[in-house]
């Protein structure tokens, strides 16, 4: 059965995903084109794009989890999972100075530097910058595969920070930004509770 | 069912926002925190009958009807600014009665020095109620010189139509020079008191929204600036606009809060 699911995933060509992730997008500029957004459009997409690298965060998060737990592998696709955030989270940083900030430098310096979320989500954006410089294979070979996976721990501590970012600018608790803290904890728990693959995970030799 | 009311010279000959943005983009968690829940879960409210009961330090307390505290002959047009604390504004044209009409229909006693407003609890029609985001009733709160300012009004109305529910039927308090959450939405209570009454954010959160919480761009609030704020309906490239101190209503009402550091109270 793992091995049935496993070999099935093998055959979907990378390039898959980077479709899938694109759908989002896809759809927001559908939405931009046909008047779908609503009475306040600058809002709707800032926080559709940012909701959308947070999704993909979390979805990285799972990768390593979901193989010690299950033995499912989606190693092949974590790295475009990982670029395909960043390019959220960047657009999702476009639409707020462009659009929601309409380009006052000032006022945004001085936001970052007031105000807690601001400095969080921009902290966590920067802490992926050089992750997503570095995803390529260029890279690993460069820095060499221990220098590459520490630098890339970095989203351990960048995807809590955004995760927070959401939390933090609500005025009241509200469910979906506290289900996704939760969630990101969670996913970064399991690293340390689980740290290596569950016994049914391993094929059983014949 | 039209509802008119007569031109007002304090209305802003600003274009106003579509009676669409007005009425699909509001904060009313008594119906949802997002900004389209109320209009997607209002219907469900009974707005009539409806009675608002009016007690405290007045001469004639009792349970007034909407059409007892804003006749149809009384009402006027007032095309205001409205300024949320989430710093994006819109322009309105409420149909109302200034507050100060109500007021004296029931005769504030000597003792009186704020007026209370609540609104109404039923979770069975109001879907937000059944989480205790905040602590229902939402509770607003004026001193009594703000509430008696010909610029505070009671609206029953906007764009020539009854209020619609998610935007605070059948009756609703608009303070154009405060930020949005002090217009408290579908009142039944008013209470004449000697106290300053505790209102609901400021309850739920007293170093972020105080009791005035008159527009003022030099104040932030503690998670966002004030000094700009986006306009509603501008596009996805309409940018900021500064914000003015009082919401631009300074000329008429800067005086009542001469001398108070406007930092503190805030």
């Amino acid at each position: 059965m793992l091995r049935m699911v496993n070999d099935s995933l093998r055959r979907v060509p990378v390039p898959m995903v980077w479709l899938l992730g694109a759908l989002p997008f896809a759809l927001l500029l559908w939405d931009i084109f046909t008047g779908g957004l609503g009475v306040d459009p600058v809002q709707e997409v800032e926080h559709r794009l940012g909701r959308t690298a947070l999704y993909f965060l979390a979805g990285g998060l799972a990768v390593t989890p979901l193989l010690r737990l299950t033995g499912i592998s989606l190693m092949r696709f974590r790295r475009a999972i990982g670029v395909l955030c960043f390019a959220y989270a960047a657009a999702h940083v476009l639409a707020w100075v462009v659009m929601d900030m309409g380009l006052l430098w000032g006022q945004m310096g001085r936001d970052i530097i007031k105000r807690p979320y601001l400095l969080f989500g921009m902290g966590a954006f920067v802490m992926m910058l050089p992750l997503a410089v570095t995803s390529n294979n260029l890279s690993i070979r460069k820095l060499g595969g221990v220098a590459w996976r520490r630098l890339h721990k970095l989203v351990y501590l960048a995807a809590p920070l955004a995760a927070l970012h959401w939390l933090w600018t609500v005025k009241v608790n509200e469910l979906t930004p506290v289900f996704w803290v939760v969630a990101i904890l969670a996913l970064l728990s399991l690293r340390l509770v689980v740290k290596r693959p569950m016994p049914w995970t391993r094929p059983r030799r014949a | 069912q039209t509802v008119t009311g007569r031109p007002s010279p304090l209305s802003t000959d600003q274009t106003p926002n579509t009676f669409e943005e007005i009425t699909n983009y509001n904060n009313f968690y008594e119906f949802g925190t997002g900004k389209e829940d109320p209009a997607r879960n209002a219907h469900t409210l009974t707005t009539d009958p409806w009675a608002v009961q009016i007690d405290g330090l007045v001469d004639r307390p009792g349970s007034y009807g909407v059409e007892d505290l804003a006749p149809d002959n009384a009402l006027e047009e007032r095309i205001y600014r409205l300024r949320c604390v989430e710093a994006w504004s819109m322009v309105i044209p409420w149909i109302g009665v200034p507050l100060a009409s109500v007021l004296a229909k029931v005769g504030p006693q000597p003792g009186a020095k704020y007026v209370q407003f609540e609104t109404l609890v039923r979770p069975e029609e109001m879907v937000g109620q059944r989480r205790a985001i905040l602590d229902w009733p939402y509770v607003e709160g004026l001193r009594l010189d703000e509430a008696m300012h010909p610029l505070t009004i009671l609206a029953t109305g906007l764009y020539d139509q009854p209020m619609p529910n998610q935007n605070g039927a059948p009756i609703r308090l608009v303070v154009p020079w405060k930020y949005g959450f002090k217009s408290i939405k579908s009142i039944v209570r008013i209470t004449l008191t000697d106290r300053e009454p505790v209102n609901t954010w400021k309850q739920l959160q007293a170093s972020e929204y105080g009791f005035y919480a008159n527009v003022n761009p030099e104040v932030d609030h503690p998670r966002w600036s004030q000094a700009t704020h986006r306009v509603i309906g501008a596009g996805l490239f309409g940018g900021r606009e500064e914000t003015q101190m009082f919401n631009g209503y300074g000329d008429q009402v800067a005086s009542m809060y001469a001398g108070m550091d406007l930092r503190v109270n805030y």
